[in-house]
């Protein structure tokens, strides 16, 4: 290849930035499921508490 | 007296229906496995293709490959701030909670492509041109864009109060859509140094197929992965504005009324 440094610093950096975003992306949406889940696990269990106490 | 709603509250009841967060969340948890494996298969299909299988052009050589990144990176530098445009005139118009949060989303993911499209772009232009920059009128247009997305990443996060944020982001999408026409047609307008386009909608395309499938395989793969990763992050948000709205709640209970701040659009209607 003619122009190989050029060639591999291009598709390095798209390839690169395509990992970044989409782990990054991957990761925050865990972590925001795994948050949103652990509040609403006690509040539901408020509800169920709040319906079965005399 | 039977009322006639107007085309713009008809308008405004259809994208309502799309901003209940809950159906959102469950659209957005079906759609995200197919967008995510066509995005991965067909980007590592059109990069190899594109690497290893396509020809060499007669007179770029190898360098023609930066292509199979370059174009695609360029059409979702654009159709990102198409869609941002759209979120900004959904947000202004008819207050869509859910096109706030998308429009802050797509800021930082577009602003990556505009990046890779002008890095890949002064790849190419290097060993093309024998410069890594010229103050073209394409080139120029897509920096401009770039700068546009970056003072829409900090406008937006720049208030206290995230609705003035929102609505001050949103009039500079709008205002910033003029430059998408100028990108398009900077090559037939000026003189410039970039090629004009080898595909248009109104004539054959004047690279060889060899070239253009792979070419094409590329964009598709990467647009289904521009919007997997928005998708991903969209629903990330929605969570997040829940937890915050859960927290605030949970702090006015114990606090007087009234001292809960709000932190985002309101998505606290959003059970499933």
């Amino acid at each position: 290849m003619t122009h190989l440094p050029y060639i591999v610093a291009a598709y390095g950096m798209t390839i690169g930035l395509a990992v970044i975003l989409g782990t990054g992306a991957a990761l925050r949406l865990r972590r925001a499921r795994a948050r949103l889940a652990a509040i609403e696990r006690p509040s539901r269990a408020e509800r169920a508490g709040g319906v079965s106490a005399p | 007296m039977n009322a006639t709603p107007s085309l713009a509250a008809r308008t405004g009841t259809f994208f309502h229906r799309y901003a209940n967060p809950g159906r959102f969340l469950r659209l957005g948890a079906r759609l995200q496995p197919w967008l995510t494996w066509p995005a991965i298969v067909l980007s590592v299909a059109g990069i190899v293709w594109g690497l290893f299988l396509s020809p060499a052009d007669w007179q770029q050589g190898d360098s023609v490959r930066i292509m199979y990144v370059h174009v695609p990176a360029a059409w979702l530098a654009s159709s990102g701030y198409m869609g941002l445009a759209v979120c900004s005139l959904l947000s202004l118009v008819w207050r869509h909670p859910l096109a706030d949060l998308a429009a802050v989303e797509i800021g930082p993911v577009g602003a990556s492509v505009t990046a890779i499209c002008l890095a890949t772009g002064s790849l190419w232009g290097k060993p093309m041109w024998g410069t890594w920059w010229v103050w073209d009128a394409r080139l120029t247009s897509v920096l401009v864009l770039f700068f546009l997305y970056l003072g829409h990443i900090a406008l937006i996060r720049a208030f206290d109060e995230p609705q003035r944020g929102y609505r001050a982001a949103a009039i500079l999408g709008l205002a910033g859509a003029v430059d998408l026409p100028i990108i398009k047609f900077s090559v037939q307008w000026w003189n410039t140094l970039h090629q004009p386009d080898s595909i248009t909608l109104t004539a054959a395309p004047t690279m060889s197929t060899d070239m253009l499938w792979p070419l094409l395989v590329c964009t598709i793969g990467f647009t289904f992965g521009f919007a997997a990763i928005l998708v991903a992050r969209l629903r990330a948000a929605v969570m997040e504005s829940r937890v915050r709205t859960a927290l605030a709640m949970r702090r006015g209970r114990t606090e007087a009324p009234g001292d809960a701040q709000d932190s985002g659009p309101d998505l606290s209607g959003a059970v499933a």
